[in-house]
């Protein structure tokens, strides 16, 4: 009696870790399975790659050496468009957060007349799911003579990215204290002053995840990239990927590589920014 | 509501310059939201306009609905949204109960969870699409090895070319899903469970009247927002199938891109706006939810 009643809880905690596995190895194998495979074209040779083997015979650095040293008629212009992408994203992301705390600061502190319409007005565009808009995008790019221009796909992201960062810092900012702002303004602080001193130190951790929110949009993004940039030295690495696809006999391996070493940064980013974007945008997503 | 903004802050100002109606920092508070105001004029307004403009002859409509793509496309979006996101949902909703159990292996499995959420979907989703080739992918050299017979040309059969999209957006999606519930789950009071523990709750009977209710507006919220931002995943479909096999696997936003191509402008804006409908109510009420 006493030994069963020791034994019986250890049997039945080793029930539940072996339900919590049953659910945690497939998780794991759904979630890793597309980047492992990934991965083993980068480090196969074109046999091994083609012959669907878990790992490959020969494991070698050969395609990134390819890759990096552009020897393959589809990546002839692979720096350039690394360049492209980093430039575009980098643009991207700062035009956003520029733009975002201006007006975050304007609706949420300043109490601009008009600013709820326009906070309405932002986050019925976030809504809109952006391939609606691409192709009216396209033609105003078109129209405004931007495309082929690095300028359209930023300014497309910065369109993009905008509502949702201004959504989130005015949520943000109407959390700081107004004493704040009326203890600068007794001292004789002008809005440009409180905005410099006082908000935007105490805004940083939701600037930094926004600014690495629209950075990453950025270096994602595929459609907007891809209507409106067609050169191949003006176009950016996903666009660059998508064209692989236009030959048959593609070098997957080649084009393997290049998409990770595509992936690498953002997931870098991402993990590096993980509690930042994890509180900063995930509790701003939606509200319950 | 313009005349209700003036805060109490302004009449604190010392050496306010009489200036006609409008205070110091009203003036700067134009003028700081003023790039925004002009990047949403040029890049919203006009182009909006502009579309609404070219979709405006009603024979553009007729011509949409003799093109027997159009009326696939509308059915693949369906089986998208209706099916794909309920399962997805519904996937993350029970996921979100494995992750918030305390282990230190769950915490390191949640960690790598989120990497298909945290990468670029382009070479995933080319990955996925190489794994299916029917001669030299991954899948069917394994189906060769263990029946020796050969696998289904997966992307070449439309039904099973649409599941594999709906499968590839899970599985770029999922974690993101699955993580905003799990923050609505350790919202809720640990005193509840602990109380329905004492009541003798089985674990059914725990979810039914303790999680579900807590988490149910949530839900709900995510599976809308969902919807609406699946209507516009471009990606999934393109990258995987490219609408084929014989463009029966399109979806609208893929449809739309291949109007422009096409160069029938018209209806690539129209086909979005066949949509709109559908789109804009659950636009308005995400909206009255968020803006308050």
């Amino acid at each position: 009696m006493k030994l069963s009643a020791l034994r019986l809880p250890s049997l039945q905690e080793a029930g539940t870790e072996a339900r919590l596995l049953l659910i945690g190895i497939p998780v794991f194998i759904w979630t890793m399975l597309p980047i492992y495979h990934m991965f083993l074209f980068a480090i196969s040779p074109k046999e091994d790659a083609f012959s669907g083997k878990f790992w490959p015979d020969h494991p070698t650095l050969h395609n990134f050496e390819i890759v990096f040293r552009q020897q393959h008629y589809f990546l002839r212009d692979f720096w350039i468009q690394f360049w492209n992408s980093t430039v575009i994203a980098v643009s991207a992301g700062a035009l956003t957060l520029f733009i975002a705390t201006m007006a975050a600061f304007s609706i949420s502190r300043l109490r601009v007349p008009g600013g709820r319409f326009v906070m309405n007005l932002a986050l019925f565009t976030y809504f809109i799911p952006a391939a609606f808009l691409a192709v009216p995008m396209y033609r105003t790019m078109a129209t405004y003579g931007l495309l082929n221009n690095h300028w359209s796909l930023i300014l497309a992201m910065v369109t993009i990215a905008s509502p949702y960062a201004i959504w989130v810092l005015k949520q943000a900012s109407d959390k700081l204290p107004v004493e704040l702002d009326e203890a600068a303004v007794m001292d004789g602080a002008t809005p440009l002053q409180i905005f410099r001193l006082v908000y935007v130190p105490l805004m940083m951790p939701s600037l930094v995840a926004i600014g690495t929110y629209a950075l990453l949009l950025a270096w994602n993004e595929y459609l907007y990239a891809f209507l409106l940039l067609s050169k191949d030295t003006d176009i950016t690495l996903p666009v660059a990927l998508g064209n692989f696809l236009a030959a048959d006999d593609s070098p997957w391996e080649l084009l393997m590589t290049t998409g990770f070493i595509y992936a690498l940064p953002p997931a870098a980013i991402y993990y590096a920014f993980r509690r930042y974007m994890v509180g900063g945008l995930t509790a701003g997503a939606v509200k319950s | 509501m313009a005349t209700m903004t003036v805060t109490t802050a302004d009449d604190a100002v010392p050496h306010r310059p009489p200036s006609a109606g409008l205070s110091t920092p009203q003036i700067w508070g134009i003028l700081l939201l003023a790039p925004y105001a002009l990047v949403f004029l040029a890049f919203v307004v006009y182009p909006v306009c502009y579309g609404l403009w070219l979709a405006r002859h009603p024979s553009s409509y007729v011509a949409l609905t003799h093109d027997p793509i159009f009326a696939r496309a509308a059915l693949n979006t369906l089986v998208f949204l209706v099916i794909g996101i309920n399962f997805k949902m519904v996937v993350a909703l029970l996921l979100s109960g494995f992750f918030v159990q305390s282990r230190p292996w769950i915490k390191w499995l949640s960690v790598l969870f989120i990497l298909p959420w945290a990468v670029p979907s382009i070479p995933t989703i080319l990955s996925v699409r190489f794994m299916f080739n029917p001669e030299w992918g991954m899948v069917n050299h394994l189906i060769f090895k263990f029946t020796g017979e050969d696998g289904p040309n997966w992307l070449n059969d439309p039904i099973i070319a649409l599941t594999m999209a709906i499968m590839v957006h899970i599985w770029k999606s999922l974690p993101f899903w699955t993580l905003i519930l799990m923050t609505g789950r350790l919202a809720i009071s640990q005193d509840l469970f602990e109380a329905a523990d004492v009541d003798g709750a089985s674990k059914w009977q725990k979810f039914r009247y303790v999680t579900w209710p807590s988490v149910r507006t949530l839900y709900l919220t995510c599976t809308l927002l969902s919807m609406i931002w699946t209507l516009g995943d471009f990606n999934s479909v393109y990258l995987l199938t490219g609408g084929g096999p014989a463009d029966l696997t399109h979806v609208l936003s893929t449809l739309g891109i291949r109007y422009l191509r096409l160069d029938q402008l018209d209806l690539s804006m129209a086909s979005i706006v066949c949509a709109l409908p559908l789109v804009l109510p659950l636009v308005y009420f995400m909206m009255k939810r968020l803006s308050r």
